[in-house]
Protein backbone atom coordinates (compact mmCIF):
# COMPACT_ATOMS: atom_id res chain seq x y z
CA UNK A 1 0.00 0.00 0.00
CA UNK A 2 1.56 3.59 -1.19
CA UNK A 3 2.07 6.41 1.57
CA UNK A 4 -0.61 8.83 1.35
CA UNK A 5 -0.24 12.54 -0.76
CA UNK A 6 -3.16 13.69 2.11
CA UNK A 7 -0.31 15.41 4.36
CA UNK A 8 -0.16 18.32 1.80
CA UNK A 9 -3.84 18.84 2.91
CA UNK A 10 -4.17 17.85 6.55
CA UNK A 11 -0.73 19.97 7.20
CA UNK A 12 -2.25 22.77 6.19
CA UNK A 13 -5.46 22.02 7.52
CA UNK A 14 -3.68 21.72 10.55
CA UNK A 15 -1.09 24.77 10.66
CA UNK A 16 -3.96 26.84 9.83
CA UNK A 17 -6.31 25.15 12.82
CA UNK A 18 -2.94 26.43 15.05
CA UNK A 19 -2.47 29.68 13.61
CA UNK A 20 -6.31 30.38 14.02
CA UNK A 21 -6.06 29.59 17.81
CA UNK A 22 -2.77 30.50 18.79
CA UNK A 23 -1.91 33.40 16.73
CA UNK A 24 -4.97 35.35 15.25
CA UNK A 25 -6.65 36.44 18.25
CA UNK A 26 -3.49 38.45 19.26
CA UNK A 27 -3.03 39.69 15.85
CA UNK A 28 -6.72 40.93 16.04
CA UNK A 29 -6.19 42.44 19.00
CA UNK A 30 -2.61 44.28 18.17
CA UNK A 31 -4.24 45.19 14.55
CA UNK A 32 -7.17 46.95 16.97
CA UNK A 33 -5.18 48.55 19.23
CA UNK A 34 -2.68 49.80 16.25
CA UNK A 35 -5.58 51.06 14.40
CA UNK A 36 -6.52 53.38 17.50
CA UNK A 37 -3.33 53.89 18.66
CA UNK A 38 -3.73 52.07 22.18
CA UNK A 39 -0.29 50.60 21.81
CA UNK A 40 3.24 50.66 23.23
CA UNK A 41 5.49 52.74 20.13
CA UNK A 42 7.09 49.42 19.28
CA UNK A 43 3.78 47.97 18.20
CA UNK A 44 2.80 51.60 16.60
CA UNK A 45 0.80 51.97 13.26
CA UNK A 46 4.32 53.40 11.39
CA UNK A 47 5.81 50.10 12.72
CA UNK A 48 3.27 47.95 11.75
CA UNK A 49 2.31 49.47 8.59
CA UNK A 50 6.93 49.33 7.80
CA UNK A 51 6.63 45.50 8.56
CA UNK A 52 3.64 45.14 6.22
CA UNK A 53 5.48 46.94 3.64
CA UNK A 54 8.68 44.55 3.37
CA UNK A 55 8.70 41.49 1.39
CA UNK A 56 8.99 39.47 4.69
CA UNK A 57 5.86 40.73 6.51
CA UNK A 58 3.88 40.38 3.37
CA UNK A 59 4.51 37.13 2.74
CA UNK A 60 4.53 36.29 6.85
CA UNK A 61 0.71 37.81 6.56
CA UNK A 62 -0.27 36.40 3.37
CA UNK A 63 0.98 32.90 4.92
CA UNK A 64 -1.21 33.74 8.16
CA UNK A 65 -4.19 34.48 6.19
CA UNK A 66 -4.03 32.10 3.65
CA UNK A 67 -3.89 28.49 6.36
CA UNK A 68 -6.40 30.72 8.65
CA UNK A 69 -9.06 30.99 5.92
CA UNK A 70 -8.56 27.85 4.25
CA UNK A 71 -8.78 26.26 7.77
CA UNK A 72 -11.48 27.57 9.27
CA UNK A 73 -13.18 27.12 5.16
CA UNK A 74 -12.81 23.26 6.02
CA UNK A 75 -13.87 23.73 9.22
CA UNK A 76 -17.16 25.15 8.83
CA UNK A 77 -17.88 22.33 5.34
CA UNK A 78 -17.79 19.96 8.39
CA UNK A 79 -19.60 21.73 10.79
CA UNK A 80 -22.51 22.29 9.09
CA UNK A 81 -22.06 18.59 8.05
CA UNK A 82 -22.88 18.13 11.65
CA UNK A 83 -25.60 19.92 11.89
CA UNK A 84 -27.44 17.90 9.34
CA UNK A 85 -26.45 20.52 6.01
CA UNK A 86 -26.24 17.78 3.71
CA UNK A 87 -25.32 19.62 0.20
CA UNK A 88 -21.91 19.15 1.09
CA UNK A 89 -21.17 19.62 -2.74
CA UNK A 90 -22.95 22.92 -2.12
CA UNK A 91 -21.19 23.83 1.02
CA UNK A 92 -17.80 23.05 0.29
CA UNK A 93 -17.80 24.99 -3.34
CA UNK A 94 -19.14 28.41 -1.14
CA UNK A 95 -16.79 28.07 1.75
CA UNK A 96 -13.70 27.32 -0.66
CA UNK A 97 -14.55 30.20 -3.12
CA UNK A 98 -14.89 32.42 -0.16
CA UNK A 99 -11.27 31.39 1.27
CA UNK A 100 -10.09 32.01 -2.17
CA UNK A 101 -11.83 35.05 -2.24
CA UNK A 102 -10.28 36.24 0.82
CA UNK A 103 -6.47 35.18 -0.02
CA UNK A 104 -6.75 36.80 -3.62
CA UNK A 105 -7.90 40.02 -1.84
CA UNK A 106 -5.28 39.56 1.09
CA UNK A 107 -2.73 39.32 -2.00
CA UNK A 108 -4.63 42.74 -3.71
CA UNK A 109 -4.13 44.50 -0.47
CA UNK A 110 -0.51 43.49 0.04
CA UNK A 111 0.50 44.70 -3.25
CA UNK A 112 -1.02 47.96 -2.87
CA UNK A 113 0.95 48.55 0.38
CA UNK B 1 -19.41 -0.31 63.02
CA UNK B 2 -20.37 0.86 59.50
CA UNK B 3 -22.68 -2.08 57.81
CA UNK B 4 -21.39 -3.76 55.40
CA UNK B 5 -23.93 -5.89 54.27
CA UNK B 6 -24.57 -5.58 50.41
CA UNK B 7 -27.30 -4.42 48.66
CA UNK B 8 -29.51 -6.74 46.78
CA UNK B 9 -31.06 -5.82 43.83
CA UNK B 10 -33.13 -7.47 41.10
CA UNK B 11 -31.76 -6.46 37.32
CA UNK B 12 -33.41 -7.16 33.81
CA UNK B 13 -30.85 -7.87 31.33
CA UNK B 14 -32.08 -7.64 27.79
CA UNK B 15 -29.45 -9.97 25.94
CA UNK B 16 -29.23 -10.15 22.20
CA UNK B 17 -29.01 -13.55 21.24
CA UNK B 18 -27.74 -15.28 18.63
CA UNK B 19 -27.45 -19.06 17.48
CA UNK B 20 -25.70 -19.77 13.66
CA UNK B 21 -26.83 -22.66 13.55
CA UNK B 22 -30.76 -22.38 14.33
CA UNK B 23 -31.11 -18.65 14.58
CA UNK B 24 -31.78 -16.17 11.08
CA UNK B 25 -31.05 -13.35 12.82
CA UNK B 26 -30.12 -12.00 16.16
CA UNK B 27 -32.98 -10.73 19.13
CA UNK B 28 -32.97 -10.01 22.68
CA UNK B 29 -34.03 -12.45 25.29
CA UNK B 30 -34.83 -10.89 28.87
CA UNK B 31 -33.63 -12.43 31.71
CA UNK B 32 -34.42 -11.25 35.28
CA UNK B 33 -31.08 -11.63 37.57
CA UNK B 34 -30.89 -11.12 41.18
CA UNK B 35 -27.98 -8.98 41.79
CA UNK B 36 -25.59 -7.41 44.63
CA UNK B 37 -25.40 -3.80 44.01
CA UNK B 38 -22.12 -4.04 44.66
CA UNK B 39 -21.26 -6.38 41.04
CA UNK B 40 -20.11 -5.74 37.73
CA UNK B 41 -22.23 -6.65 34.94
CA UNK B 42 -19.46 -9.48 34.29
CA UNK B 43 -20.61 -10.51 37.84
CA UNK B 44 -24.54 -10.42 36.59
CA UNK B 45 -24.00 -12.55 33.41
CA UNK B 46 -21.89 -15.37 35.11
CA UNK B 47 -24.73 -14.99 37.68
CA UNK B 48 -27.12 -15.91 34.70
CA UNK B 49 -25.20 -18.35 33.12
CA UNK B 50 -24.44 -20.55 36.35
CA UNK B 51 -28.18 -20.51 37.21
CA UNK B 52 -30.65 -19.28 34.89
CA UNK B 53 -29.53 -20.15 31.55
CA UNK B 54 -26.36 -22.30 30.35
CA UNK B 55 -26.39 -21.99 26.78
CA UNK B 56 -25.48 -17.96 26.81
CA UNK B 57 -21.92 -17.48 25.00
CA UNK B 58 -19.94 -14.51 26.02
CA UNK B 59 -15.79 -14.05 26.43
CA UNK B 60 -14.01 -13.19 30.00
CA UNK B 61 -10.98 -14.15 31.43
CA UNK B 62 -9.30 -11.94 33.98
CA UNK B 63 -12.58 -9.69 35.82
CA UNK B 64 -9.80 -7.55 36.84
CA UNK B 65 -9.30 -4.92 33.58
CA UNK B 66 -6.68 -6.74 32.42
CA UNK B 67 -7.07 -9.42 29.57
CA UNK B 68 -9.75 -6.90 27.89
CA UNK B 69 -12.03 -10.23 26.43
CA UNK B 70 -14.90 -9.39 28.36
CA UNK B 71 -15.64 -6.16 25.86
CA UNK B 72 -19.75 -5.60 25.20
CA UNK B 73 -21.86 -2.88 24.52
CA UNK B 74 -23.81 -1.84 27.74
CA UNK B 75 -26.55 0.03 26.90
CA UNK B 76 -25.66 1.00 23.51
CA UNK B 77 -21.45 2.34 25.03
CA UNK B 78 -18.77 -0.06 24.73
CA UNK B 79 -17.52 -1.13 27.98
CA UNK B 80 -15.70 -3.86 30.04
CA UNK B 81 -18.19 -5.86 31.31
CA UNK B 82 -15.62 -6.15 34.39
CA UNK B 83 -15.38 -2.37 34.46
CA UNK B 84 -19.32 -1.25 33.91
CA UNK B 85 -20.11 -1.38 37.61
CA UNK B 86 -24.06 -1.88 38.47
CA UNK B 87 -24.60 0.86 40.90
CA UNK B 88 -23.99 3.27 37.63
CA UNK B 89 -26.60 1.66 35.84
CA UNK B 90 -30.78 1.66 36.07
CA UNK B 91 -32.34 -2.04 36.54
CA UNK B 92 -33.00 -2.56 32.71
CA UNK B 93 -29.33 -2.88 31.20
CA UNK B 94 -29.15 -4.16 27.48
CA UNK B 95 -26.09 -6.44 26.61
CA UNK B 96 -25.07 -6.27 22.65
CA UNK B 97 -21.63 -7.74 21.21
CA UNK B 98 -19.52 -5.06 20.31
CA UNK B 99 -20.40 -2.93 17.34
CA UNK B 100 -19.04 -3.21 13.88
CA UNK B 101 -17.86 -6.82 14.52
CA UNK B 102 -19.86 -9.97 12.85
CA UNK B 103 -21.20 -11.94 15.81
CA UNK B 104 -19.90 -15.70 16.52
CA UNK B 105 -22.41 -16.80 18.51
CA UNK B 106 -24.29 -14.31 21.10
CA UNK B 107 -22.34 -11.64 22.94
CA UNK B 108 -19.07 -13.26 21.52
CA UNK B 109 -17.13 -11.61 18.22
CA UNK B 110 -15.08 -12.59 15.18
CA UNK B 111 -12.33 -10.31 15.90
CA UNK B 112 -10.24 -11.81 12.89
CA UNK B 113 -10.20 -8.52 11.42
CA UNK B 114 -8.50 -6.68 14.58
CA UNK B 115 -5.74 -9.42 14.54
CA UNK B 116 -4.77 -9.45 11.12
CA UNK B 117 -4.40 -5.28 11.15
CA UNK B 118 -2.74 -5.74 14.37
CA UNK B 119 -0.19 -8.17 12.44
CA UNK B 120 0.49 -6.11 9.54
CA UNK B 121 1.43 -3.06 12.06
CA UNK B 122 4.13 -5.25 13.38
CA UNK B 123 3.91 -4.08 17.08
CA UNK B 124 6.82 -5.35 18.60
CA UNK B 125 10.77 -4.26 19.12
CA UNK B 126 12.22 -4.54 15.42
CA UNK B 127 15.90 -3.38 17.27
CA UNK B 128 17.57 -0.52 15.84
CA UNK B 129 20.76 -1.64 16.72
CA UNK B 130 22.02 -5.23 16.65
CA UNK B 131 23.18 -6.60 19.57
CA UNK B 132 24.19 -10.10 21.37
CA UNK B 133 22.88 -10.67 24.88
CA UNK B 134 26.62 -10.81 25.89
CA UNK B 135 26.55 -7.17 25.35
CA UNK B 136 24.09 -6.41 27.78
CA UNK B 137 20.73 -5.17 28.30
CA UNK B 138 19.16 -2.31 26.14
CA UNK B 139 19.00 0.97 28.35
CA UNK B 140 16.35 2.84 28.65
CA UNK B 141 16.04 6.48 30.70
CA UNK B 142 12.86 7.10 32.39
CA UNK B 143 12.32 10.02 30.22
CA UNK B 144 12.20 7.66 27.02
CA UNK B 145 10.09 5.53 28.88
CA UNK B 146 7.41 8.41 29.89
CA UNK B 147 7.18 9.11 25.90
CA UNK B 148 5.51 6.16 24.94
CA UNK B 149 3.94 4.16 28.06
CA UNK B 150 0.73 5.56 28.17
CA UNK B 151 0.32 3.82 24.06
CA UNK B 152 1.77 0.38 25.77
CA UNK B 153 -1.36 0.29 28.50
CA UNK B 154 -3.65 -0.84 25.15
CA UNK B 155 -5.17 -4.21 26.30
CA UNK B 156 -6.61 -4.82 22.57
CA UNK B 157 -10.14 -5.01 23.87
CA UNK B 158 -11.31 -3.23 20.92
CA UNK B 159 -13.78 -1.31 22.40
CA UNK B 160 -12.22 1.67 20.28
CA UNK B 161 -12.95 0.33 17.26
CA UNK B 162 -16.50 -0.65 18.42
CA UNK B 163 -16.74 2.97 19.04
CA UNK B 164 -15.47 4.32 15.81
CA UNK B 165 -17.82 5.37 13.69
CA UNK B 166 -14.93 5.89 11.32
CA UNK B 167 -14.55 1.81 11.17
CA UNK B 168 -18.24 1.19 11.13
CA UNK B 169 -18.34 3.50 8.04
CA UNK B 170 -14.80 1.98 6.49
CA UNK B 171 -13.81 -1.16 7.37
CA UNK B 172 -10.22 -1.29 5.80
CA UNK B 173 -9.23 1.36 8.40
CA UNK B 174 -6.70 -0.45 10.28
CA UNK B 175 -8.33 2.25 13.66
CA UNK B 176 -7.39 3.22 16.29
CA UNK B 177 -5.48 0.43 18.90
CA UNK B 178 -3.41 -0.84 16.16
CA UNK B 179 -2.35 2.43 15.11
CA UNK B 180 -1.44 3.43 18.41
CA UNK B 181 0.33 0.23 19.23
CA UNK B 182 2.52 0.73 16.25
CA UNK B 183 2.90 4.19 17.08
CA UNK B 184 4.01 3.16 20.94
CA UNK B 185 6.96 1.24 18.97
CA UNK B 186 7.77 3.70 16.73
CA UNK B 187 8.59 6.01 19.24
CA UNK B 188 10.26 3.34 21.48
CA UNK B 189 14.30 4.53 21.96
CA UNK B 190 14.88 0.98 21.31
CA UNK B 191 13.38 0.71 17.99
CA UNK B 192 14.32 0.65 14.23
CA UNK B 193 11.26 -0.45 12.62
CA UNK B 194 9.62 3.13 12.06
CA UNK B 195 9.92 2.87 8.57
CA UNK B 196 8.43 -0.38 8.13
CA UNK B 197 5.35 -0.01 9.94
CA UNK B 198 4.78 3.58 8.50
CA UNK B 199 4.66 1.69 4.91
CA UNK B 200 1.26 0.35 6.31
CA UNK B 201 0.14 3.25 8.75
CA UNK B 202 1.05 6.32 7.04
CA UNK B 203 -1.72 4.76 4.24
CA UNK B 204 -4.87 6.19 2.99
CA UNK B 205 -6.55 2.97 4.91
CA UNK B 206 -4.01 3.84 7.73
CA UNK B 207 -3.73 6.71 9.99
CA UNK B 208 -5.19 9.10 7.29
CA UNK B 209 -8.72 7.37 7.46
CA UNK B 210 -8.64 8.67 11.00
CA UNK B 211 -11.14 12.15 11.11
CA UNK B 212 -10.41 13.16 15.02
CA UNK B 213 -13.67 12.07 16.02
CA UNK B 214 -12.16 11.10 19.61
CA UNK B 215 -14.77 8.45 20.82
CA UNK B 216 -11.76 5.90 20.94
CA UNK B 217 -10.04 8.13 23.94
CA UNK B 218 -13.67 8.20 25.43
CA UNK B 219 -13.82 4.61 25.67
CA UNK B 220 -10.82 3.37 26.22
CA UNK B 221 -10.69 1.65 29.95
CA UNK B 222 -7.06 1.96 30.17
CA UNK B 223 -6.28 5.79 29.59
CA UNK B 224 -4.34 4.82 26.14
CA UNK B 225 -6.05 8.01 24.38
CA UNK B 226 -5.70 6.60 21.13
CA UNK B 227 -7.02 10.06 19.36
CA UNK B 228 -3.83 11.75 20.40
CA UNK B 229 -1.88 8.61 19.12
CA UNK B 230 -2.89 9.07 15.60
CA UNK B 231 -2.80 12.83 15.64
CA UNK B 232 0.93 12.37 16.52
CA UNK B 233 1.20 9.88 13.77
CA UNK B 234 -0.51 12.40 11.42
CA UNK B 235 1.88 15.44 12.11
CA UNK B 236 5.12 12.70 11.84
CA UNK B 237 3.70 11.67 8.75
CA UNK B 238 3.15 15.04 7.70
CA UNK B 239 7.51 16.03 8.15
CA UNK B 240 7.80 12.99 6.58
CA UNK B 241 6.04 13.64 3.38
CA UNK B 242 7.84 17.03 2.63
CA UNK B 243 10.97 15.30 3.85
CA UNK B 244 10.64 12.41 1.28
CA UNK B 245 9.83 15.09 -1.54
CA UNK B 246 11.49 17.78 -1.19
CA UNK B 247 14.27 17.40 1.16
CA UNK B 248 14.99 13.63 0.66
CA UNK B 249 19.06 13.92 1.42
CA UNK B 250 17.59 14.95 4.70
CA UNK B 251 18.03 11.76 7.32
CA UNK B 252 14.55 11.49 9.37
Amino acid sequence: MAKSNKPIIWGTFAAGGELVSLIMPVLILLTLLAATGHVPAIFGYEKLHAFAAGWFGKLAIFVVLFLSLWSQAHRLRITCFDFGLRADGLVAFVMYILAALGSVATVVYLARI
Amino acid sequence: MSDNRLAARQIELEVLRYNPETDQEPKFQNYSVPCINEWCVLDALNYLKDNLDPTLAYRWSCHMQVCGSCGMMINGEPKLACKAMLRDYPDTIRIEPLNHFPIERDLVTVADDFIAKLKRVKPYIIPGEKRVPTEGEYKQTPAQLKRYRQFAMCINCMLCYAACPEYGLQPKFIGPAAISLAHRYNIDSRDGGRDERQEEIATDEGVWECTFVGACSEVCPKHVDPAAALQQVKAASTVDWYLEHFMSWVKK
